[in-house]
Protein backbone atom coordinates (compact mmCIF):
# COMPACT_ATOMS: atom_id res chain seq x y z
CA UNK A 1 0.00 0.00 0.00
CA UNK A 2 1.33 3.33 -0.98
CA UNK A 3 1.90 6.11 1.48
CA UNK A 4 -1.06 8.30 2.49
CA UNK A 5 -0.99 11.87 3.66
CA UNK A 6 -2.15 12.67 7.20
CA UNK A 7 -5.83 13.55 7.63
CA UNK A 8 -6.40 17.25 7.07
CA UNK A 9 -8.25 19.23 9.72
CA UNK A 10 -11.29 20.94 8.15
CA UNK A 11 -13.54 22.00 11.04
CA UNK A 12 -13.01 22.84 14.70
CA UNK A 13 -15.11 21.09 17.32
CA UNK A 14 -17.03 24.33 17.93
CA UNK A 15 -17.83 24.68 14.23
CA UNK A 16 -19.05 21.08 14.09
CA UNK A 17 -21.32 21.52 17.13
CA UNK A 18 -22.63 24.70 15.57
CA UNK A 19 -23.37 22.84 12.33
CA UNK A 20 -25.03 19.92 14.15
CA UNK A 21 -27.39 22.25 16.02
CA UNK A 22 -28.25 23.90 12.72
CA UNK A 23 -28.74 20.54 11.01
CA UNK A 24 -31.00 19.08 13.69
CA UNK A 25 -33.11 22.22 14.01
CA UNK A 26 -33.48 22.50 10.23
CA UNK A 27 -34.74 18.92 10.00
CA UNK A 28 -37.17 19.45 12.89
CA UNK A 29 -38.39 22.66 11.25
CA UNK A 30 -38.88 20.93 7.92
CA UNK A 31 -40.87 18.12 9.54
CA UNK A 32 -43.06 20.36 11.69
CA UNK A 33 -43.46 22.92 8.91
CA UNK A 34 -44.44 20.34 6.29
CA UNK A 35 -46.93 18.90 8.80
CA UNK A 36 -48.74 22.24 8.90
CA UNK A 37 -48.26 22.94 5.19
CA UNK A 38 -49.84 19.90 3.56
CA UNK A 39 -52.78 17.93 5.00
CA UNK A 40 -51.26 14.68 3.70
CA UNK A 41 -48.30 15.28 5.99
CA UNK A 42 -50.32 16.32 9.05
CA UNK A 43 -49.44 12.95 10.63
CA UNK A 44 -45.95 14.35 11.19
CA UNK A 45 -47.42 16.44 14.04
CA UNK A 46 -47.51 13.18 16.06
CA UNK A 47 -43.69 13.24 16.11
CA UNK A 48 -43.93 16.40 18.16
CA UNK A 49 -46.84 15.44 20.40
CA UNK A 50 -49.82 16.71 18.41
CA UNK A 51 -50.97 19.70 16.41
CA UNK A 52 -51.06 22.24 19.23
CA UNK A 53 -47.51 21.45 20.34
CA UNK A 54 -46.22 21.37 16.77
CA UNK A 55 -47.72 24.80 16.19
CA UNK A 56 -46.26 26.12 19.43
CA UNK A 57 -42.78 24.63 19.12
CA UNK A 58 -42.06 25.29 15.42
CA UNK A 59 -41.28 29.01 15.83
CA UNK A 60 -39.03 28.36 18.83
CA UNK A 61 -37.02 25.84 16.83
CA UNK A 62 -36.87 28.56 14.19
CA UNK A 63 -35.26 30.91 16.68
CA UNK A 64 -32.69 28.24 17.54
CA UNK A 65 -31.95 27.76 13.85
CA UNK A 66 -31.63 31.48 13.19
CA UNK A 67 -29.17 31.99 16.06
CA UNK A 68 -27.24 28.85 15.18
CA UNK A 69 -27.09 29.72 11.49
CA UNK A 70 -25.89 33.20 12.35
CA UNK A 71 -22.94 31.47 14.03
CA UNK A 72 -22.19 29.53 10.85
CA UNK A 73 -22.61 32.66 8.78
CA UNK A 74 -20.09 34.63 10.84
CA UNK A 75 -17.64 31.72 10.78
CA UNK A 76 -17.75 31.07 7.08
CA UNK A 77 -18.99 34.05 5.10
CA UNK A 78 -15.52 35.34 4.18
CA UNK A 79 -14.67 31.89 2.79
CA UNK A 80 -17.82 31.98 0.68
CA UNK A 81 -17.21 35.23 -1.17
CA UNK A 82 -17.61 34.72 -4.90
CA UNK A 83 -14.60 34.89 -7.23
CA UNK A 84 -13.88 34.42 -10.93
CA UNK A 85 -12.93 30.77 -10.55
CA UNK A 86 -16.38 30.12 -9.12
CA UNK A 87 -17.95 31.44 -12.30
CA UNK A 88 -15.76 29.09 -14.36
CA UNK A 89 -16.71 26.22 -12.04
CA UNK A 90 -20.42 26.95 -12.42
CA UNK A 91 -20.09 27.10 -16.21
CA UNK A 92 -18.66 23.59 -16.06
CA UNK A 93 -21.26 22.24 -13.67
CA UNK A 94 -22.08 19.48 -16.16
CA UNK A 95 -18.49 18.19 -15.96
CA UNK A 96 -18.56 18.41 -12.17
CA UNK A 97 -21.66 16.31 -11.71
CA UNK A 98 -20.16 13.75 -14.07
CA UNK A 99 -17.07 13.54 -11.85
CA UNK A 100 -14.83 15.12 -14.53
CA UNK A 101 -13.59 18.17 -12.67
CA UNK A 102 -9.88 17.72 -13.51
CA UNK A 103 -9.49 20.61 -15.92
CA UNK A 104 -11.22 23.15 -13.68
CA UNK A 105 -9.51 25.82 -11.57
CA UNK A 106 -8.30 24.54 -8.20
CA UNK A 107 -10.95 24.96 -5.53
CA UNK A 108 -10.44 26.73 -2.19
CA UNK A 109 -12.20 25.68 1.00
CA UNK A 110 -15.54 25.89 -0.80
CA UNK A 111 -16.51 25.31 -4.41
CA UNK A 112 -19.08 27.43 -6.20
CA UNK A 113 -21.88 24.95 -5.49
CA UNK A 114 -21.15 25.03 -1.78
CA UNK A 115 -21.05 28.81 -1.88
CA UNK A 116 -24.46 28.90 -3.55
CA UNK A 117 -25.79 26.60 -0.83
CA UNK A 118 -24.33 28.96 1.76
CA UNK A 119 -25.76 32.15 0.28
CA UNK A 120 -29.03 30.52 -0.68
CA UNK A 121 -29.64 29.32 2.86
CA UNK A 122 -28.47 32.66 4.30
CA UNK A 123 -31.01 34.61 2.28
CA UNK A 124 -33.83 32.09 2.73
CA UNK A 125 -33.34 31.78 6.49
CA UNK A 126 -33.41 35.56 6.80
CA UNK A 127 -36.70 35.66 4.87
CA UNK A 128 -38.08 32.73 6.84
CA UNK A 129 -37.20 34.45 10.09
CA UNK A 130 -38.86 37.72 9.03
CA UNK A 131 -42.02 36.12 7.67
CA UNK A 132 -42.04 33.70 10.60
CA UNK A 133 -42.32 36.53 13.11
CA UNK A 134 -45.31 37.89 11.17
CA UNK A 135 -46.98 34.46 11.43
CA UNK A 136 -46.11 33.96 15.11
CA UNK A 137 -49.54 34.98 16.37
CA UNK A 138 -48.92 33.96 19.97
CA UNK A 139 -46.70 36.98 20.52
CA UNK A 140 -46.81 39.14 17.43
CA UNK A 141 -50.38 38.96 16.08
CA UNK A 142 -51.13 42.61 16.79
CA UNK A 143 -48.10 44.05 14.99
CA UNK A 144 -49.15 43.32 11.41
CA UNK A 145 -52.23 43.51 9.22
CA UNK A 146 -54.05 40.43 7.97
CA UNK A 147 -52.89 41.17 4.41
CA UNK A 148 -49.28 41.23 5.60
CA UNK A 149 -49.86 37.90 7.34
CA UNK A 150 -51.27 36.43 4.13
CA UNK A 151 -48.26 37.58 2.15
CA UNK A 152 -45.95 36.25 4.85
CA UNK A 153 -47.63 32.85 4.71
CA UNK A 154 -46.88 32.61 0.99
CA UNK A 155 -43.30 33.86 1.39
CA UNK A 156 -42.70 31.55 4.34
CA UNK A 157 -43.92 28.49 2.43
CA UNK A 158 -41.98 29.41 -0.74
CA UNK A 159 -38.74 30.04 1.15
CA UNK A 160 -39.18 26.86 3.18
CA UNK A 161 -39.55 24.77 0.04
CA UNK A 162 -36.47 26.53 -1.39
CA UNK A 163 -34.50 25.79 1.77
CA UNK A 164 -35.58 22.14 1.74
CA UNK A 165 -34.53 21.79 -1.91
CA UNK A 166 -31.12 23.32 -1.15
CA UNK A 167 -30.84 21.02 1.86
CA UNK A 168 -31.48 18.02 -0.40
CA UNK A 169 -28.69 19.17 -2.74
CA UNK A 170 -26.41 19.74 0.27
CA UNK A 171 -27.06 16.31 1.76
CA UNK A 172 -26.91 14.51 -1.56
CA UNK A 173 -23.55 16.11 -2.35
CA UNK A 174 -22.22 14.73 0.93
CA UNK A 175 -23.57 11.28 0.10
CA UNK A 176 -22.28 11.29 -3.45
CA UNK A 177 -18.81 12.66 -2.73
CA UNK A 178 -17.32 9.91 -0.59
CA UNK A 179 -15.10 10.99 2.25
CA UNK A 180 -17.06 14.19 2.90
CA UNK A 181 -19.06 13.14 5.93
CA UNK A 182 -16.02 12.77 8.18
CA UNK A 183 -15.66 16.55 8.01
CA UNK A 184 -19.03 16.81 9.78
CA UNK A 185 -18.53 13.92 12.20
CA UNK A 186 -14.80 14.04 13.01
CA UNK A 187 -13.72 17.40 11.63
CA UNK A 188 -11.08 16.01 9.29
CA UNK A 189 -10.84 14.71 5.74
CA UNK A 190 -8.29 12.52 4.00
CA UNK A 191 -5.42 14.09 2.11
CA UNK A 192 -6.69 12.48 -1.08
CA UNK A 193 -10.11 14.05 -0.60
CA UNK A 194 -8.56 17.46 -0.01
CA UNK A 195 -6.35 17.05 -3.08
CA UNK A 196 -9.22 15.92 -5.31
CA UNK A 197 -11.90 18.38 -4.26
CA UNK A 198 -10.30 21.42 -2.60
CA UNK A 199 -6.73 21.52 -3.88
CA UNK A 200 -6.17 25.22 -3.43
CA UNK A 201 -7.32 24.99 0.20
CA UNK A 202 -5.16 21.86 0.68
CA UNK A 203 -2.08 23.69 -0.58
CA UNK A 204 -2.79 26.52 1.88
CA UNK A 205 -3.20 24.06 4.77
CA UNK A 206 0.05 22.29 3.87
CA UNK A 207 1.78 25.65 3.60
CA UNK A 208 0.72 26.52 7.17
CA UNK A 209 2.39 23.53 8.81
CA UNK B 1 -69.89 16.83 19.40
CA UNK B 2 -73.49 15.84 19.32
CA UNK B 3 -74.04 18.33 16.53
CA UNK B 4 -71.53 16.46 14.43
CA UNK B 5 -73.56 13.30 14.64
CA UNK B 6 -76.79 14.98 13.67
CA UNK B 7 -75.54 17.11 10.81
CA UNK B 8 -73.88 15.80 7.68
CA UNK B 9 -70.67 17.42 6.55
CA UNK B 10 -70.23 19.14 3.24
CA UNK B 11 -66.64 20.20 3.81
CA UNK B 12 -64.02 19.34 6.42
CA UNK B 13 -60.75 21.26 6.77
CA UNK B 14 -57.56 19.58 5.53
CA UNK B 15 -59.46 16.42 4.62
CA UNK B 16 -62.04 15.07 2.24
CA UNK B 17 -65.57 14.20 3.16
CA UNK B 18 -67.52 11.18 1.96
CA UNK B 19 -70.88 12.10 0.43
CA UNK B 20 -73.94 11.57 2.65
CA UNK B 21 -75.48 8.14 2.71
CA UNK B 22 -77.43 7.27 -0.42
CA UNK B 23 -81.13 7.91 -0.19
CA UNK B 24 -80.76 10.41 2.63
CA UNK B 25 -82.53 13.62 1.66
CA UNK B 26 -80.18 16.55 1.08
CA UNK B 27 -80.13 19.11 3.87
CA UNK B 28 -81.87 22.37 3.09
CA UNK B 29 -79.49 25.34 3.17
CA UNK B 30 -80.35 27.67 6.01
CA UNK B 31 -79.66 31.36 6.46
CA UNK B 32 -79.92 34.15 8.97
CA UNK B 33 -81.24 37.38 7.58
CA UNK B 34 -80.30 40.57 9.43
CA UNK B 35 -82.47 43.51 8.48
CA UNK B 36 -80.26 46.48 9.32
CA UNK B 37 -83.16 48.87 8.67
CA UNK B 38 -85.14 47.34 11.55
CA UNK B 39 -82.31 47.18 14.08
CA UNK B 40 -82.58 49.53 17.05
CA UNK B 41 -79.16 48.66 18.46
CA UNK B 42 -80.41 47.26 21.77
CA UNK B 43 -77.76 44.52 21.90
CA UNK B 44 -80.24 41.86 22.99
CA UNK B 45 -78.61 39.64 20.36
CA UNK B 46 -75.19 40.16 21.93
CA UNK B 47 -76.54 39.24 25.33
CA UNK B 48 -78.45 36.24 24.05
CA UNK B 49 -75.29 35.02 22.31
CA UNK B 50 -73.26 35.25 25.52
CA UNK B 51 -76.01 33.54 27.46
CA UNK B 52 -76.75 30.65 25.14
CA UNK B 53 -73.09 29.90 24.45
CA UNK B 54 -72.17 30.40 28.11
CA UNK B 55 -69.50 32.95 27.26
CA UNK B 56 -67.98 35.43 29.65
CA UNK B 57 -67.02 38.75 28.12
CA UNK B 58 -64.93 40.55 30.76
CA UNK B 59 -65.99 44.13 31.48
CA UNK B 60 -63.77 46.40 29.43
CA UNK B 61 -63.66 50.08 28.56
CA UNK B 62 -65.86 52.19 26.37
CA UNK B 63 -64.22 54.22 23.66
CA UNK B 64 -66.88 56.93 23.84
CA UNK B 65 -69.15 55.26 21.28
CA UNK B 66 -71.89 52.68 21.54
CA UNK B 67 -69.50 50.03 20.20
CA UNK B 68 -69.03 47.81 23.21
CA UNK B 69 -67.00 45.72 23.16
CA UNK B 70 -65.22 47.63 20.43
CA UNK B 71 -64.42 44.50 18.46
CA UNK B 72 -65.22 40.82 18.21
CA UNK B 73 -63.44 38.78 20.87
CA UNK B 74 -63.08 35.11 21.74
CA UNK B 75 -66.18 35.55 23.94
CA UNK B 76 -68.14 38.09 21.91
CA UNK B 77 -68.97 36.24 18.71
CA UNK B 78 -71.26 39.02 17.62
CA UNK B 79 -71.03 42.79 18.20
CA UNK B 80 -73.15 45.72 17.10
CA UNK B 81 -71.23 48.22 15.03
CA UNK B 82 -72.63 51.75 15.04
CA UNK B 83 -71.97 54.17 12.20
CA UNK B 84 -73.18 57.74 11.95
CA UNK B 85 -73.74 58.32 8.26
CA UNK B 86 -74.13 61.97 7.30
CA UNK B 87 -75.27 62.91 3.83
CA UNK B 88 -76.72 66.31 2.95
CA UNK B 89 -78.83 67.44 5.89
CA UNK B 90 -79.56 63.89 6.84
CA UNK B 91 -78.00 61.78 9.57
CA UNK B 92 -78.54 58.05 9.55
CA UNK B 93 -77.56 55.73 12.33
CA UNK B 94 -76.46 52.53 10.65
CA UNK B 95 -76.26 49.65 13.10
CA UNK B 96 -74.84 46.41 11.82
CA UNK B 97 -74.69 43.20 13.79
CA UNK B 98 -71.21 41.90 12.95
CA UNK B 99 -70.17 38.27 13.18
CA UNK B 100 -69.40 35.24 11.07
CA UNK B 101 -71.12 35.40 7.69
CA UNK B 102 -71.02 31.60 7.19
CA UNK B 103 -69.67 31.91 3.65
CA UNK B 104 -70.79 29.24 1.25
CA UNK B 105 -67.14 29.09 0.14
CA UNK B 106 -65.45 29.55 3.53
CA UNK B 107 -61.91 30.99 3.43
CA UNK B 108 -61.24 29.92 7.03
CA UNK B 109 -61.89 26.30 6.16
CA UNK B 110 -59.77 26.54 3.04
CA UNK B 111 -56.82 27.93 5.03
CA UNK B 112 -57.12 25.56 8.02
CA UNK B 113 -54.27 22.99 8.19
CA UNK B 114 -55.78 20.85 10.98
CA UNK B 115 -58.04 18.03 9.77
CA UNK B 116 -61.58 18.57 11.00
CA UNK B 117 -60.92 21.75 12.96
CA UNK B 118 -63.34 23.61 10.68
CA UNK B 119 -66.36 21.97 9.12
CA UNK B 120 -69.21 23.06 6.92
CA UNK B 121 -72.45 21.19 7.35
CA UNK B 122 -74.66 20.41 4.39
CA UNK B 123 -77.07 23.08 5.63
CA UNK B 124 -74.32 25.68 5.06
CA UNK B 125 -73.29 26.42 8.65
CA UNK B 126 -69.53 26.76 9.15
CA UNK B 127 -68.41 25.51 12.56
CA UNK B 128 -65.13 25.42 14.46
CA UNK B 129 -64.48 22.09 16.21
CA UNK B 130 -62.26 23.14 19.10
CA UNK B 131 -60.95 19.65 19.81
CA UNK B 132 -59.13 19.63 16.49
CA UNK B 133 -58.06 23.29 16.47
CA UNK B 134 -54.31 23.87 16.90
CA UNK B 135 -54.48 27.67 17.28
CA UNK B 136 -52.30 28.50 14.26
CA UNK B 137 -54.39 31.49 13.15
CA UNK B 138 -54.57 30.42 9.50
CA UNK B 139 -58.37 30.85 9.61
CA UNK B 140 -57.79 34.53 10.39
CA UNK B 141 -55.77 34.79 7.16
CA UNK B 142 -58.37 32.88 5.16
CA UNK B 143 -61.38 34.90 6.36
CA UNK B 144 -62.45 37.79 4.09
CA UNK B 145 -64.42 39.37 6.96
CA UNK B 146 -61.84 39.36 9.80
CA UNK B 147 -64.01 37.25 12.10
CA UNK B 148 -62.10 34.47 13.91
CA UNK B 149 -60.38 35.34 17.19
CA UNK B 150 -57.66 33.21 18.80
CA UNK B 151 -57.77 32.83 22.57
CA UNK B 152 -54.58 33.63 24.43
CA UNK B 153 -55.81 31.26 27.13
CA UNK B 154 -56.80 28.15 25.21
CA UNK B 155 -54.97 28.80 21.90
CA UNK B 156 -58.14 27.93 20.00
CA UNK B 157 -60.10 29.91 17.43
CA UNK B 158 -63.64 31.08 18.17
CA UNK B 159 -66.52 32.57 16.23
CA UNK B 160 -70.29 32.43 15.77
CA UNK B 161 -71.59 28.87 15.30
CA UNK B 162 -74.91 30.11 13.91
CA UNK B 163 -76.12 28.20 16.98
CA UNK B 164 -75.60 24.92 15.16
CA UNK B 165 -76.54 23.20 18.41
CA UNK B 166 -79.95 24.94 18.33
CA UNK B 167 -80.49 24.65 14.60
CA UNK B 168 -79.98 20.88 14.73
CA UNK B 169 -83.01 20.55 17.01
CA UNK B 170 -85.13 22.94 14.97
CA UNK B 171 -84.56 26.11 16.96
CA UNK B 172 -83.58 29.51 15.59
CA UNK B 173 -80.24 30.98 16.70
CA UNK B 174 -80.29 32.66 20.13
CA UNK B 175 -79.79 36.13 18.64
CA UNK B 176 -82.78 35.74 16.31
CA UNK B 177 -84.94 34.52 19.18
CA UNK B 178 -83.96 37.46 21.40
CA UNK B 179 -84.37 40.26 18.86
CA UNK B 180 -87.32 42.45 19.97
CA UNK B 181 -87.91 44.08 16.57
CA UNK B 182 -87.53 40.92 14.50
CA UNK B 183 -84.62 42.42 12.70
CA UNK B 184 -83.06 38.93 12.71
CA UNK B 185 -84.86 36.18 10.84
CA UNK B 186 -83.85 32.59 10.48
CA UNK B 187 -85.05 29.96 8.04
CA UNK B 188 -84.19 28.30 4.77
CA UNK B 189 -81.96 30.38 2.58
CA UNK B 190 -84.63 30.40 -0.11
CA UNK B 191 -87.24 31.77 2.28
CA UNK B 192 -84.82 34.36 3.63
CA UNK B 193 -84.05 35.64 0.11
CA UNK B 194 -87.78 35.84 -0.61
CA UNK B 195 -88.44 37.66 2.63
CA UNK B 196 -85.59 40.06 1.95
CA UNK B 197 -87.20 40.84 -1.38
CA UNK B 198 -90.34 42.07 0.35
CA UNK B 199 -88.36 44.15 2.80
CA UNK B 200 -86.36 45.70 -0.04
CA UNK B 201 -89.55 46.58 -1.94
CA UNK B 202 -90.86 48.25 1.20
CA UNK B 203 -87.62 50.18 1.75
CA UNK B 204 -87.56 51.34 -1.85
CA UNK B 205 -91.15 52.60 -1.54
CA UNK B 206 -89.96 54.69 1.39
CA UNK B 207 -87.17 56.38 -0.48
CA UNK B 208 -84.24 53.99 -0.06
CA UNK B 209 -83.61 53.62 -3.78
CA UNK B 210 -80.45 51.57 -3.27
CA UNK B 211 -81.87 49.16 -0.72
CA UNK B 212 -80.78 45.60 -1.39
CA UNK B 213 -79.66 42.21 -0.17
CA UNK B 214 -76.07 41.54 0.87
CA UNK B 215 -75.33 37.98 -0.24
CA UNK B 216 -71.89 38.48 -1.79
CA UNK B 217 -71.15 36.28 -4.83
CA UNK B 218 -67.36 36.51 -4.26
CA UNK B 219 -67.71 33.86 -1.54
CA UNK B 220 -70.53 32.07 -3.38
CA UNK B 221 -73.09 33.79 -1.17
CA UNK B 222 -73.34 33.67 2.61
CA UNK B 223 -75.58 31.96 5.12
CA UNK B 224 -75.82 35.20 7.08
CA UNK B 225 -77.25 37.93 4.88
CA UNK B 226 -78.07 41.58 5.43
CA UNK B 227 -80.84 43.81 4.18
CA UNK B 228 -79.04 47.11 3.68
CA UNK B 229 -80.62 50.52 3.07
CA UNK B 230 -77.56 51.37 0.95
CA UNK B 231 -76.65 48.09 -0.67
CA UNK B 232 -74.64 49.97 -3.30
CA UNK B 233 -72.16 50.96 -0.56
CA UNK B 234 -71.76 48.10 1.94
CA UNK B 235 -68.54 49.64 3.26
CA UNK B 236 -70.66 52.41 4.85
CA UNK B 237 -71.67 49.83 7.44
CA UNK B 238 -68.51 49.87 9.58
CA UNK B 239 -66.34 48.57 6.76
CA UNK B 240 -68.48 45.69 5.52
CA UNK B 241 -66.47 44.52 2.46
CA UNK B 242 -67.96 45.73 -0.83
CA UNK B 243 -66.81 42.65 -2.70
CA UNK B 244 -65.50 40.03 -0.29
CA UNK B 245 -63.52 37.12 -1.71
CA UNK B 246 -60.84 34.74 -0.48
CA UNK B 247 -57.51 36.53 -0.93
CA UNK B 248 -55.62 35.32 -4.04
CA UNK B 249 -52.58 34.91 -1.78
CA UNK B 250 -54.52 32.37 0.26
CA UNK B 251 -55.62 30.77 -3.02
CA UNK B 252 -51.98 30.29 -4.09
CA UNK B 253 -50.83 29.20 -0.64
CA UNK B 254 -53.59 26.63 -0.25
CA UNK B 255 -53.90 25.80 -3.95
CA UNK B 256 -51.12 25.30 -6.49
CA UNK B 257 -48.31 25.63 -3.96
CA UNK B 258 -49.16 22.45 -2.09
CA UNK B 259 -48.85 19.91 -4.93
CA UNK B 260 -46.07 21.83 -6.71
CA UNK B 261 -43.95 21.94 -3.56
CA UNK B 262 -44.25 18.23 -2.88
CA UNK B 263 -43.55 17.53 -6.55
CA UNK B 264 -40.40 19.69 -6.44
CA UNK B 265 -39.14 17.88 -3.34
CA UNK B 266 -39.94 14.48 -4.84
CA UNK B 267 -38.19 15.49 -8.07
CA UNK B 268 -35.07 16.61 -6.21
CA UNK B 269 -34.96 13.32 -4.33
CA UNK B 270 -35.54 11.29 -7.50
CA UNK B 271 -32.89 13.28 -9.38
CA UNK B 272 -30.35 12.52 -6.65
CA UNK B 273 -31.22 8.84 -6.66
CA UNK B 274 -31.01 8.61 -10.46
CA UNK B 275 -27.70 10.47 -10.44
CA UNK B 276 -26.26 8.06 -7.90
CA UNK B 277 -27.55 5.03 -9.78
CA UNK B 278 -26.22 6.17 -13.16
CA UNK B 279 -22.96 7.86 -12.14
CA UNK B 280 -22.04 5.97 -9.00
CA UNK B 281 -20.24 7.46 -6.03
CA UNK B 282 -17.56 10.06 -6.43
CA UNK B 283 -14.54 8.38 -4.84
CA UNK B 284 -11.07 9.55 -4.04
CA UNK B 285 -8.61 7.45 -6.08
CA UNK B 286 -5.35 5.98 -5.01
CA UNK B 287 -3.76 8.44 -7.42
CA UNK B 288 -5.30 11.33 -5.44
CA UNK B 289 -3.91 9.91 -2.19
CA UNK B 290 -0.46 9.61 -3.74
CA UNK B 291 -0.54 13.17 -5.00
CA UNK B 292 -1.68 14.33 -1.56
CA UNK B 293 1.15 12.44 0.13
CA UNK B 294 3.57 13.93 -2.39
CA UNK B 295 2.44 17.41 -1.42
CA UNK B 296 1.97 17.01 2.31
CA UNK B 297 4.40 14.26 3.14
CA UNK B 298 3.47 10.76 4.10
CA UNK B 299 1.75 9.81 7.34
CA UNK B 300 4.25 7.05 7.85
CA UNK B 301 7.36 9.05 6.99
Amino acid sequence: MSAHAKPVSRYTTAARINHWITAVSLILLALSGMALFHPSLYFLTYLFGGGQITRAIHPWIGVVLAVSFLGLFLRFFTLNLWNRDDTVWMKNLGAVINDKEEGLPEVGKYNAGQKLVFWGQSILILLLLGSGFVLWDTYFASYTTIDQKRLSAVIHALCAIGAILIWIVHVYAAIWVKGTLSAMTRGSVSGGWAWKHHRKWFRQEVGKS
Amino acid sequence: MSVMQALDLRRRSASSVPPPAAGKPAAVPVAKLIDVSKCIGCKACQTACLEWNQLDQPIGFTDGTYNNPTDLTTASWTVMRYTEYEHGDDLEWLIRKDGCMHCDDPGCLKACPAPGAIVQYTNGIVDFISDNCIGCGYCVKGCPFNIPRISQVTSKAYKCTLCSDRVVVGQAPACAKACPTQAIYFGTKEDMIAHAGKRITDLKSRGYQNAGLYNPPGVNGTHVMYVLQHADKPSLYAGLPDNPHISPLVGIWKGVMKPLSLAAIAFAGAFGLMHYVTRGPNRVTEHDEEKAAELAGSDKA
